[in-house]
């Protein structure tokens, strides 16, 4: 393990205390403010706004800055998506994941946070989505496959048409 | 319930800055349903850094947790609305490539604008369940 890898490490510890630290203060690990937020039409507790708009300001200033550099400090690169067009398949996702977070009042990180609880809820919830990340994530390599499949297999699976 | 806007914006704070150093030092997105989908179907050499950030996800949690009350909470929902809650949201993160954090935070940093169309999305989605659930009133 070289050190550059150990200091990955280090700051991926550090980052996640920090998020998970910030997810209880802000309130983000109370569901019931989460369906607060949610509910626009109702009795609005619009203070978690502040928490998505606190994390973009500092983040974006950070982007800033890091963006002006070629490359990270431990990294060769920025592993950034690459695509930038809207599909179907992302915006039926945001929308699926919309329907479970209003459901449940978690969404991904404050929901393992939780489990620091000890509480059953964020457990069921937390292996439920692995559940569903992992049966979507085999369903999408079975996508590939097939279409990899269809598009370099096919000339040799198809019969060649006698004339 | 004064406090409770300068808490949310404090500790939005801590998540972007969280993710600030992820960016800055690592070049990584720190999205959470990404960091915990790549554990699903494990690579070589990218492992340990997502354990080491779900360890600290939940230590950091319990810290703070000795200071806010209330820190953890429970919502309304069974454990059967729960279970699908959970499935959908799994699901629903890994079709849409990112949850809050990816998405919500980073993305919308970056001035992505799928990550704008995403947390859109969402943010209307679950706007609409929660209100089919408990009314517009």
């Amino acid at each position: 393990m070289t050190a550059r890898h150990r200091l990955d490490g280090a700051v991926s510890l550090v980052a996640g205390l920090t998020f998970g630290a910030g997810l209880v203060l802000s309130g983000m690990t109370q569901p019931a403010k989460v369906h607060g937020f949610l509910h626009f039409f109702g009795r609005w507790d619009a203070s978690l706004a502040f928490v998505m708009g606190g994390a973009v300001v500092v983040n974006a200033l950070a982007w800033q800055l890091a963006r002006r550099r070629m490359k990270p400090l431990l990294a060769e690169r920025f592993s950034l998506p690459a695509r930038s067009d809207l599909d179907p398949k992302l915006l039926a996702g945001a929308g699926l994941f919309g329907v479970g977070w209003g459901l449940g009042g978690f969404c991904p990180g404050p929901a393992l946070t939780s489990l620091a609880s000890g509480a059953m809820q964020p457990l069921v919830f937390v292996l439920a989505m692995l559940l569903g990340l992992g049966l979507t994530a085999a369903w999408e390599h079975r996508q590939r496959a097939v279409e990899l499949g269809a598009s370099e297999g096919a000339p040799e699976a198809v019969p060649v048409k006698q004339s | 319930m004064q406090s409770s806007y300068l808490m949310a914006l404090a500790g939005g704070g801590l998540i972007g800055l969280s993710a600030a150093a992820m960016m800055f030092f690592n070049g990584r997105v720190a999205g959470i349903s990404g960091i915990v989908g790549g554990l699903l179907r494990p690579v070589a050499g990218e492992v340990s850094w997502r354990l080491l950030f779900v360890f600290g996800l939940l230590a950091g949690g319990l810290v703070a947790s000795r200071g806010v009350t209330p820190a953890f909470g429970a919502s309304e929902a069974g454990m059967g609305t729960t279970l699908v809650a959970g499935l959908l949201v799994g699901i629903g993160t890994r079709l849409g490539n990112g949850c809050t954090s990816g998405h919500g935070v980073c993305g919308i940093a970056r001035g992505s604008r799928r990550s704008l169309a995403a947390t859109l999305t969402f943010i209307a989605t679950g706007a609409l369940t929660v209100h089919l659930v408990r009314g517009f009133a």
